[in-house]
C-alpha cells in the first residue's frame, strides 16, 4: 500500500514538473476548445451539428498542414513569415503546370512541392549559413514569392482546378461508408494501446518503472471515447472526410519524426540550447536549415488543400489572413515562441480554436470586424500563457 | 616497474604573440587521483586545459598517455584516448530531460526510432553507480538545481568511459550544498580508478577533495604539494609568489598596520 502511494506522489510530482515546464501545453487550449464550444452552441444549436462540425473538419486542413510545417521552425526558436505566399505560390503553380501546360496532376504535385522544399532550403541558407536574422529572410521571401506568383499567374488572374481531378478530390471526396470511420477509430486506438503496451512490457522486462495497466487501460479508453465519437459525428453526415484522414496521418507521422527519432531530437535540442548542441557535435546549420525546408514544403501541401477547397488558384491564394492563422494556430496550441516546446498536435488544437471561432461567428453572422478582434484576443491569451509559464519555469529552474 | 600514470605533460609550452603562455609545464596525472590544478588569473590554467583536450595545440612539449608519446590535435583525439571535459558554463539544453541531455548526439536508436527505454535504463544505471540523486530522470533539466545540473553534466561526460575526467571549475557559480553534491561525485569518480583534473580557485574545495595541487604560477610549474601534508598558507604563497611578490611586500598605507 505505501509502496502505491509513493507511486502515486511520484506520479503527482512529475505532473508538477511538466506543469511548471509547459509540457502541459494542451490543457489550456483543450478547456479553451471546449468552453468555445459550449458558448457557440448556447447561441446557435446548429453549431455542433454533424454537417457543421464535418464542413470544420474539412476547413481545418489546409492551414492546419501550414502550421504544422510552422511547429519545426518555432521549434528551434525561430519564425517563418514566408509560409502564406509560399503556399499561394505553391497553388499556382501546380495549377499553371497541370491546367495550363497540360502536366499530369501526380506530377505537378510532386513539383509544387519541390518548389516549395527548395524555397526552404534558399531561406534557410540564408539564415543558418549566411546568418541574416530569419525574420528579415522570411519577410524577403513574404513579398517576393508572391511577387513571382504574380508573375506565373500574368494576365489570368485565377486558374480554375479539374472539378474531378485528384486535388479537387483532396477536399471534396468523404467515405461515405460508416465502416471507414468506424474502422480508422479502432485502428488508432488499437496503435496507441499496443504502442503503450509494448513500452510498459519493455520497462517492466528491463526492472524500470513504467505505467500501470489500470492506467494504460484509462488513456485508452479516452483515446478511444475522442476517436469514436468523432466518427460517429462524420458518419451522420457524409462519412469520414479524406482530407481530415490525410491531416491526422501527417500531424501523426511528424509528431513521431519529432519526438522518436534523433533527427526531431536535434531540433528541440537546437531550440534549447543551440551552444549546448552544438559541443555534443549536432550540426546546427543542417538542422535549422531542414527545419524552414520542412516549413516551405508543408505551406505547398496545405496551399493546395487550400487551392482544392475552392477548386481554384488565383492572385489572393495565400493572402489575408492565412500567414496570421497558421501561426497563431501553433501557438494557441501551446507552441512555445522562444523555442523547444511543443508538438504538431499542438498546431492541431490551435487551428482547431481557431477555426471554430470562424465557423461559430460565420453562423451568428458575426461581422468580419468583430472576428478579428476575438481571434487577436485569444492569440493574445495564449502568447500571454507561454511567457508566464516560461518566466515560471526560469524561476524555478534557477531558484 | 611502476605503472606509468595515465597522463603526463613533459616541458608543454605555448605563446600567443609575445606572451609566453606556458613555459616548460610538466603535470602527472594518474589513475585514482584527484590533482587540483591551481593558479591566479592568467597563470595559464585554461590554456593547459584546452592543450590536454586538444582544443589548442602546445607549441613544444610531449603528452604521454599511459607511459606511450600521443599526439592530441583535436578535440576528438583526445575523446578518443579517454579524456572527457566539462566546461564551466554547464552545456545543457533545459528543455531537454535527463536522459535526452546525457544522450544527445548520441542517441540510441532501433530501427531509426529512439530506444527510450535503454537510454533511460543505462541513465539510471550510470546515476545509480555514482550515487547521483536526481528525482526523476524524465523532468527537463531546467527544473533541477544548480548543482543536479552540473552533475548531469558531468554524468554525461563519463558516457563514453573515459579514464581521465577535466573539470574546468565546476563549482565556481554552486552555493555550498551544491558545491558538496558535486565534491561528492568527485570522490566518487576518483573511487572509481579515473584520474581527476579539477581546476580551482577555491582552497576549501582543493582541501576537501584533492590529492595533489599542482599551481602554475605565470605559465610555469610553482610546485606541487600533497594536499594533505601541506598548509593552506603554503599553497597560497605558491599562487601569488611565496613571500617575495608585490602583494606581501608592499609597504603599509597609513591606518592599514593598525588594523
Amino acid at each position: 500500500m505505501s509502496g502505491r502511494r509513493i507511486d502515486l506522489k511520484g506520479h503527482a510530482e512529475t505532473v508538477r514538473h511538466r506543469m511548471s515546464s509547459g509540457e502541459f501545453g494542451s490543457v489550456p487550449v483543450v478547456l479553451g476548445l471546449l468552453l468555445i464550444w459550449v458558448i457557440f452552441q448556447s447561441l446557435n444549436s446548429n453549431f455542433l451539428s454533424p454537417r457543421n462540425l464535418s464542413n470544420l473538419s474539412v476547413d481545418i486542413v489546409g492551414t492546419g498542414l501550414i502550421a504544422v510545417g510552422i511547429v519545426f521552425v518555432l521549434l528551434v526558436g525561430e519564425i517563418d513569415l514566408s509560409v502564406g505566399s509560399v503556399s499561394g505560390f505553391g497553388a499556382v503553380v501546380f495549377a499553371v503546370l497541370n491546367v495550363q501546360n497540360g502536366m499530369a496532376e501526380w506530377l505537378a504535385v510532386i513539383v509544387a512541392v519541390l518548389c516549395g522544399t527548395a524555397i526552404g532550403l534558399v531561406q534557410g541558407f540564408f539564415f543558418a549559413r549566411v546568418g541574416v536574422p530569419a525574420f528579415v529572410v522570411t519577410l524577403a521571401g513574404l513579398l517576393g514569392w508572391s511577387g513571382l506568383m504574380l508573375y506565373l499567374l500574368g494576365t489570368s488572374g485565377t486558374v480554375n482546378l479539374d472539378d474531378e481531378g485528384l486535388v479537387a478530390t483532396l477536399t471534396s471526396h468523404y467515405f461515405g461508408n460508416v465502416a471507414v470511420a468506424y474502422g480508422v477509430a479502432a485502428l488508432g486506438t488499437a496503435v496507441y494501446f499496443l504502442a503503450s503496451y509494448r513500452d510498459r512490457r519493455h520497462r517492466r522486462a528491463t526492472g524500470m518503472p513504467c505505467r500501470s495497466l489500470a492506467e494504460i487501460a484509462l488513456r485508452t479508453g479516452v483515446v478511444g471515447l475522442i476517436v469514436f465519437g468523432a466518427a460517429y459525428v462524420l458518419n451522420q453526415f457524409r462519412g469520414l472526410p479524406l482530407a481530415l484522414l490525410i491531416f491526422l496521418v501527417v500531424v501523426a507521422g511528424l509528431d513521431l519524426l519529432l519526438r522518436r527519432t534523433p533527427y526531431g531530437r536535434r531540433v528541440y535540442a537546437v531550440g534549447g540550447g543551440a551552444e549546448a548542441a552544438r559541443r555534443v557535435g549536432v550540426n546546427i546549420v543542417r538542422v535549422r536549415i531542414s527545419v524552414f525546408a520542412v516549413s516551405a514544403s508543408m505551406a505547398v501541401v496545405g496551399g493546395l488543400f487550400l487551392a482544392s477547397r475552392i477548386t481554384s488558384a488565383s492572385q489572393t491564394s495565400g493572402t489575408g489572413l492565412l500567414l496570421l492563422n497558421a501561426i497563431a494556430a501553433a501557438v494557441i496550441g501551446g507552441v512555445s515562441l522562444f523555442g523547444g516546446h511543443g508538438t504538431t498536435w499542438s498546431a492541431f488544437l490551435g487551428i482547431l480554436v481557431i477555426q471554430s471561432i470562424a465557423s461559430g461567428m460565420a453562423l451568428l453572422g458575426i461581422q468580419a470586424a468583430v472576428q478579428f478582434m476575438i481571434t487577436g484576443g485569444v492569440l493574445l491569451a495564449a502568447v500571454v500563457v507561454d511567457s508566464l509559464v516560461r518566466q515560471a519555469q526560469k524561476a524555478h529552474g534557477r531558484a | 616497474m611502476a605503472v606509468p600514470p595515465l597522463l603526463a605533460l613533459r616541458g608543454v609550452s605555448k605563446h600567443f604573440g609575445a606572451v609566453q603562455a606556458l613555459a616548460d609545464v610538466d603535470l602527472t596525472i594518474r589513475a585514482g587521483e584527484v590533482v587540483a590544478l591551481m593558479g591566479d588569473n592568467g597563470a595559464g590554467k585554461s590554456t593547459l586545459v584546452k592543450v590536454i583536450a586538444g582544443v589548442s595545440l602546445a607549441d613544444r612539449g610531449v603528452v604521454e598517455w599511459q607511459g606511450e608519446p600521443v599526439h592530441v590535435r583535436r578535440p576528438r583525439d583526445a575523446t578518443d584516448l579517454g579524456i572527457a571535459t566539462v566546461y564551466q558554463d554547464l552545456a545543457l539544453c533545459d528543455n531537454l530531460d535527463v536522459v535526452g541531455n546525457l544522450f544527445l548526439g548520441r542517441e540510441i536508436r532501433r530501427i531509426g526510432i529512439l530506444d527510450e527505454v535503454e537510454m533511460e535504463r543505462r541513465t539510471r544505471d550510470l546515476l545509480s553507480t555514482l550515487a547521483i540523486r536526481i528525482p526523476n530522470v524524465r523532468v527537463p533539466v531546467a527544473a533541477l538545481s544548480g548543482g543536479q545540473r552540473q552533475t548531469v553534466a558531468i554524468a554525461r561526460s563519463l558516457l563514453g568511459d573515459p579514464r581521465v575526467v577535466l573539470l574546468d571549475e565546476p563549482t565556481a557559480s554552486l552555493g555550498v550544498q551544491q558545491t558538496a553534491q558535486v565534491l561528492d561525485l568527485v570522490e566518487r569518480m576518483r573511487d572509481h580508478g579515473l584520474g581527476v583534473l579539477l581546476i580551482s580557485h577555491n582552497m576549501g574545495d582543493v582541501k576537501a577533495v584533492a590529492d595533489l595541487a599542482a599551481v602554475l604560477r605565470l605559465g610555469r610549474n610553482n610546485g606541487l604539494f600533497d594536499v594533505n601534508t601541506t598548509s593552506h598558507e603554503q599553497i597560497i604563497a605558491s599562487i601569488t609568489g611565496a613571500t617575495g611578490d608585490a602583494v606581501t611586500r608592499r609597504t603599509p598605507r597609513p591606518g592599514e598596520a593598525e588594523r
